[in-house]
């Protein structure tokens, strides 16, 4: 790792953004909701469910869906996107559902789906991450079972180094070198990995050595979302 | 472990072999695990998670208010705002009604007091036949998180019996978190209601019943 | 699940007869409101309003667009609401339902007609650019009166909205880049308020409850004791000695609420 690397707001390789907060109870009307902001990314999550599933032909016989919904307020980001659905956020959807279905235990709820709704009211790169990490903890918070909650951050690559938690700058601008790699991941606290995706390009051996940064990253994660579960207000 | 504390799902509750998971837990090698957010609990070495949240679970038995859905050729289904409908048959109503006739007993949109009698997978299956059962005529209904039902009901009723006295309301806990206040004035079931969000506010409180009797000294009802 | 049932619904019709409500605010009294500026960063104006426990996101956007061949010198102006599933177990996913795109119209003819943007100070060059100034609502969590946290969030978002940089080479906004500069408004604050009718009496800020029970709503636009739009909702009629009642309530509470609202709108 080239120990000259100055990262443009001055953090170091594995350093993430600060501050990082957490709070569930947000939506009064939600079974369970939660709020995760990290750096300038504020994240919420609602979860609606158990419930039945509509359309009846989407109903699964065998166990419960998970269904997550991710999207941007059109103000989160400097340049106004439409309000609704896109191609981006319906990925995100999916990719958010696949980061958590394998600790999400829902084989006592055929026929019913858990219907999650994430939404990024200010956007600084991370969205998804922070939105996984939303979701996790309002999962929790609504009583769903789990073998565990989730924690996600993105590590990455720039020019020749690997680092933590891109911000926007250095995802989206950064054009140096070897130029700027993306990779966002979600880990259980005992390291197994429920997503990952790279988005550049990397050697083996760095894609290894970001895997631990942001593996290492997600067990200060998972303390901040344990520590707001375990606020309750009197 | 001694005291209540708030477990999330994957912690660790309690380490030694010769601990039981109970409810909301599981077993991973010598220590029991939570499997939902809640209390964790433990009596004799059988530890259990109380739920602090989440949709109501049914379980046979229960007593709970319901509300007219739809009306079928032979009973009527209820929403108790579990993740099924209930059934309330025309052969579990104490009286004769015409088959004709189902809407007069009980129209869409009426709410009811039943008794979950029977669960299977086809659903839930419902019986008004015991005292304190029936259609609900007159009142308000409020509602209040499910998980917070035993604490609204106190140890062998104190609390609601508390909140009775003070209010001069009959009162009816659906377990599925639906509860039926009714007095001779509107003014003395919107103090029921007061009390009751009361307690589920303060619901992690230690001593809650005396708390509840200090709120109503400072809180009369005008 | 949905519990205002027309049991409880009886009673708080038959206490409103006697003029109390069931949280024993008065006819034309607000929950409280909190209202919370610049809680999204990137948006040039951006505001949380809270009343009582219903909560809306309003954000304030500039877009460069063309204007129409009407006005070639007057900025556009865009209205948005969405009604998201995440604030009520009653909204689904899915394009706009028509309570979303009435919000959406409300709002913005309660802005546009009473003219509180000054469009004419919107126009980059005649006949081919101007700005178009985007207000997008979300709702968080629908606890009653959605219309009115609306029209609230949209005047002071605008209120608190800068503009943002233009680069007149390329003819395009440096995003994320401010002048000291607000979006040009005008003296008067057209304020959006909602009567309901529920049975022979008329009531402000009703909560979820409540608006389950109410027969007619008018929303009104009203700046200074002037109405600029106005809206019935809802398929029951109105009688003109009703609508006095309401006209004298709105106007009433327009004072009001204007004096709660003052300390945002500087």
């Amino acid at each position: 790792m080239s120990k000259e690397f100055k990262r443009q707001d001055g953090r170091k390789p594995n350093e993430m953004r600060r501050p990082i907060s957490a709070k569930v109870g947000v939506v009064p009307n939600a079974d369970g909701s939660a709020m995760y902001c990290s750096g300038k990314t504020i994240a919420i999550a609602a979860v609606y469910g158990p419930k039945k599933m509509h359309p009846q032909h989407s109903q699964n016989p065998e166990k419960g869906t998970l269904r997550c919904t991710y999207n941007m307020l059109s103000f989160s980001v400097a340049d106004r996107i439409r309000p609704g659905p896109n191609r981006r956020s319906t990925e995100i959807s999916k990719i958010t559902e696949w980061a958590l279905e394998p600790v999400v235990m829902l084989d006592k709820y055929p026929n019913r789906v858990v219907d999650v709704y994430i939404h990024m009211i200010q956007a600084d790169a991370g969205t998804r991450c922070a939105g996984i990490n939303a979701a996790a903890m309002a999962l929790a918070h609504a009583g769903i079972p789990m073998k565990n909650i989730v924690s996600s951050i993105a590590a990455g690559k720039l020019d020749k180094t690997v680092v933590l938690d891109l911000d926007k700058y250095e995802d989206s601008e950064f054009k140096e070198g070897e130029g700027s790699t993306d990779i966002p991941m979600t880990f259980t606290p005992d390291g197994k990995l429920t997503h990952i995706q790279v988005d550049g390009h990397i050697s083996k051996e760095q894609l290894k050595e970001a895997m631990n940064m942001a593996r290492e990253a997600c067990k200060e994660i998972y303390e901040v979302q344990k520590q707001a579960l375990k606020e309750i207000k009197e | 472990m001694t005291e209540r504390k708030i477990v999330i799902p994957g912690e660790m509750i309690v380490k030694g072999e010769d601990y039981l998971p109970g409810e909301g837990t599981e077993k991973r090698g010598d220590e029991v695990v939570a499997l939902r957010y809640g209390l964790a609990e433990e009596v004799k070495k059988l530890v259990k998670v109380i739920p602090l949240s989440g949709v109501y679970q049914p379980r046979r038995g229960n007593i709970i208010i319901g509300k007219v859905e739809r009306i079928t050729f032979n009973g009527w289904l209820i929403d108790i705002g579990a993740h099924d409908c209930a059934f309330l048959s025309l052969t579990e109503v104490p009286r004769y009604v015409n088959k004709d006739g189902l809407e007069e007993l009980m129209d869409l949109g009426h709410m009811v007091v039943a008794k979950i009698w029977n669960m299977n997978k086809r659903g839930i299956d419902l019986s008004i036949k015991s005292r304190g059962l029936g259609k609900i005529d007159e009142g308000i209904i409020i509602e209040v998180n499910p998980n917070k039902v035993p604490r609204v009901i106190g140890k062998e009723g104190s609390m609601i019996n508390l909140i009775k006295d003070e209010t001069k309301c009959n009162i009816t806990v659906g377990q599925n978190g639906l509860i039926w206040i009714q007095g001779d004035k509107v003014e003395n079931e919107l103090y029921a209601k007061k009390a009751i969000l009361f307690v589920t506010e303060k619901s992690f409180m230690d001593g809650l019943t005396e708390e509840l009797k200090k709120w109503f000294k400072e809180n009369k009802n005008e | 699940m949905e519990i205002t049932t027309n049991l409880t619904g009886e009673r708080i019709k038959k206490y409103l007869s006697q003029g109390k409500r069931f949280d024993g605010r008065k006819e034309n009294e607000f929950r409280e409101i909190k209202i919370e500026k610049d809680i999204s960063k990137n948006a040039e104006g951006s505001v949380r309003v809270n009343i009582g426990k219903t909560e809306v996101l309003v954000g304030v956007k500039l877009g460069i667009g063309e204007p129409y061949p009407d006005s070639p010198e007057k900025g556009n102006l865009m209205t948005t609401a969405e009604l998201l599933p995440l604030s009520s177990p009653r909204f689904e996913s899915g394009p706009p339902k028509f309570p979303a795109i009435e919000l959406a119209r409300v709002i913005d003819r309660g802005i546009r007609e009473s003219k509180y943007i000054d469009f004419d100070k919107l126009c980059i060059k005649k006949g081919e650019k101007v700005w178009t100034v985007f207000v997008d609502i979300y709702t968080i969590n629908d606890d009653g009166n959605l219309f009115d946290a609306a029209g609230i969030g949209a005047i002071t978002a605008l209120k608190n909205a800068k503009m943002p940089k233009y680069d007149e080479e390329t003819g395009k906004i440096l995003f994320g880049e401010w002048t000291d500069e607000k979006v040009p408004l005008s003296d008067g604050t057209p304020i959006s308020i909602t009567a309901h009718k529920i049975g022979d009496r008329f009531i402000i800020d009703p909560t979820r409850e409540e608006e389950d029970v109410s027969e007619v709503r008018i929303t009104a636009g009203i700046s200074n004791g002037i109405i600029s739009s106005m809206q019935k909702g809802n398929s029951e009629s109105l009688s003109m000695e009703d609508m006095d009642k309401i006209l004298d309530l709105l106007e009433k509470t327009e004072r009001e609420l204007f004096k709660k609202l003052e300390k945002f709108l500087k």
